[in-house]
């Protein structure tokens, strides 16, 4: 256990190169996911088709194999990406693609009713999108979103293979320089798992706070409230 | 021209090959998972509270962490302690593990769609527990399970790739070794991306109708 601490700060900083590209890369993911979701919805064919191709083809090819896409066969058209970049892009539009699908479900399920009020009442198709039909799917969208940003968290580690200083790559560095091996890879598992531990918890409270079934919540506070003036807890 | 025509022709037998191991190690991953995964569930199942504790957090643990520190602890803790295997079998075991976790999710929405009215039914008729597993719950569960299980194939097919990275030679590898020795990597890795689109997309449309044919009825 004694290279941990002696490597603590290398990993310390690992820590806080993966979570920034979780960030990075999850508002790419979350930018990617309504503008293509969205897209494939809409009417016009040169809208739809595009969404349509990226979905499939990011969805389709591994990811590993789009960040070395990126990084290795990019500088061929003459497009040099940090590694950074290059890695916060692939791992945006991987999880985008399958963000968008999730996007474009949860819109898809609204029922009809809402659209057609929205129609009745003459609102226009932005309006309704924007007012009425988005405000009642992202809450349906919470749970699956949430499932891909742990999946994005995880898949971070790929970055080490495109030689970005996370987690994963400096435990690899030590490993390399100490030949200690059980005691730092475990360390990282064990980090990951509270990294996704704590990513999940917070979705939980997301999901809880915008749950869509607001009488039950409503309902759920009055019963906590009588327990706690009861003196129950 | 950027796109050497001669070049990507003379390299697509080498992936191929390359993708051979990656559907190998996909066909035995996936049965690794498919049987670890039930063992989960049913161990999760048990009345037995240290039993079905241990399951859960096991489950948790293994979908909390990635793929790829999970392959390097095997690759390069393992050993350390005597258990060595070569790269593709542990690469096999690995994603096989990773993947059971998932699929013991799988099993378990499987296992809770069949009716309780069963379950009472085996209770009154004294059935042992073996029977009540083996003739009347597990046949009902994996109905719903199949459809569930391709899509999770689909997906290993697509996450083998991360193997490459403890010396798996599968597609990405290969097409790797082909780029470095050559320093054109743009023809090698498109050709394994495609080669990647050209089985999972069909495969996922075939999960998509197979999920609406085994769809339970209501």
């Amino acid at each position: 256990m004694s290279v941990v601490f002696e490597y603590a700060p290398l990993l310390w900083q690992g820590l806080w190169t993966t979570v920034l590209v979780t960030v990075l890369s999850g508002i790419v993911c979350v930018v990617v996911a309504f503008a293509a979701g969205m897209a494939r919805l809409s009417t016009p064919w040169y809208l739809r088709w595009p969404a349509g191709v990226f979905i499939e083809v990011f969805r389709g090819t591994s990811l590993l194999v789009q960040m070395f896409w990126f990084f290795f066969a990019l500088p061929f058209f003459g497009i040099q990406l940090f590694p950074m970049t290059a890695a916060v892009l692939a791992l945006g539009l991987n999880e985008g693609a399958y963000a968008a699908e999730v996007v474009r479900g949860a819109i898809v399920a609204r029922p009809k009713g809402q659209t057609e009020a929205c129609v009745a009442l003459g609102m226009g198709p932005a309006l309704r999108l924007r007012r009425v039909i988005l405000p009642q799917s992202i809450p349906a969208m919470l749970p699956p979103l949430g499932n891909i940003m742990v999946d994005l968290l995880k898949n971070t580690s790929l970055v080490s293979l495109v030689t970005v200083a996370d987690l994963t790559f400096r435990a690899q560095m030590i490993r390399n320089t100490t030949g200690q091996t059980t005691a730092v890879f475990l360390t990282i598992l064990v980090m990951y798992f509270l990294l996704s531990s704590v990513l999940t918890f917070v979705v939980g409270m997301l999901e809880r706070r915008f749950s869509l079934d607001r009488k039950a919540r409503t309902a759920g506070r009055r019963e906590a409230r009588q327990l706690a003036e009861a003196g129950v807890a | 021209m950027i796109w050497d025509n001669d070049f990507a022709v003379s390299v697509i037998p080498d992936l191929l090959q390359g993708l051979q191991v990656t559907v190998e190690i996909t066909l035995l991953g996936t049965l690794i998972a498919a049987v670890l995964g039930l063992a989960l569930a049913i161990l999760r199942r048990l009345a037995i509270p240290v039993v079905s504790h241990t399951a859960s957090f096991v489950i948790v643990f293994i979908r909390g962490t990635p793929l790829l520190v999970q392959a390097y602890c095997a690759f390069f803790v393992l050993p350390a302690y005597g258990v060595s295997a070569d790269a593709f079998v542990t690469g096999a075991v690995v994603i096989g593990i990773n993947y059971s976790a998932y699929m013991a999710e799988v099993y378990r929405s499987g296992i809770e769609g069949v009716h309780t009215g069963q379950w009472e039914a085996c209770t009154a008729l004294g059935l042992p527990p073996v029977r009540i597993w083996g003739r009347i719950i597990l046949p009902q569960a994996l109905r719903m399970v199949v459809p569930m299980l391709g899509n999770y194939l689909i997906q290993m097919f697509k996450d083998s790739a991360v193997l490459s990275a403890i010396t798996v030679v599968e597609l990405l590898a290969t097409a790797q070794a082909i780029g470095s020795s050559n320093f054109r990597y743009l023809e090698p890795l498109t050709i394994a991306a495609l080669l990647f689109l050209l089985i999972s997309y069909p495969s996922s449309r075939l999960v998509n109708r197979l999920e609406r044919r085994y769809a339970p009825q209501h």
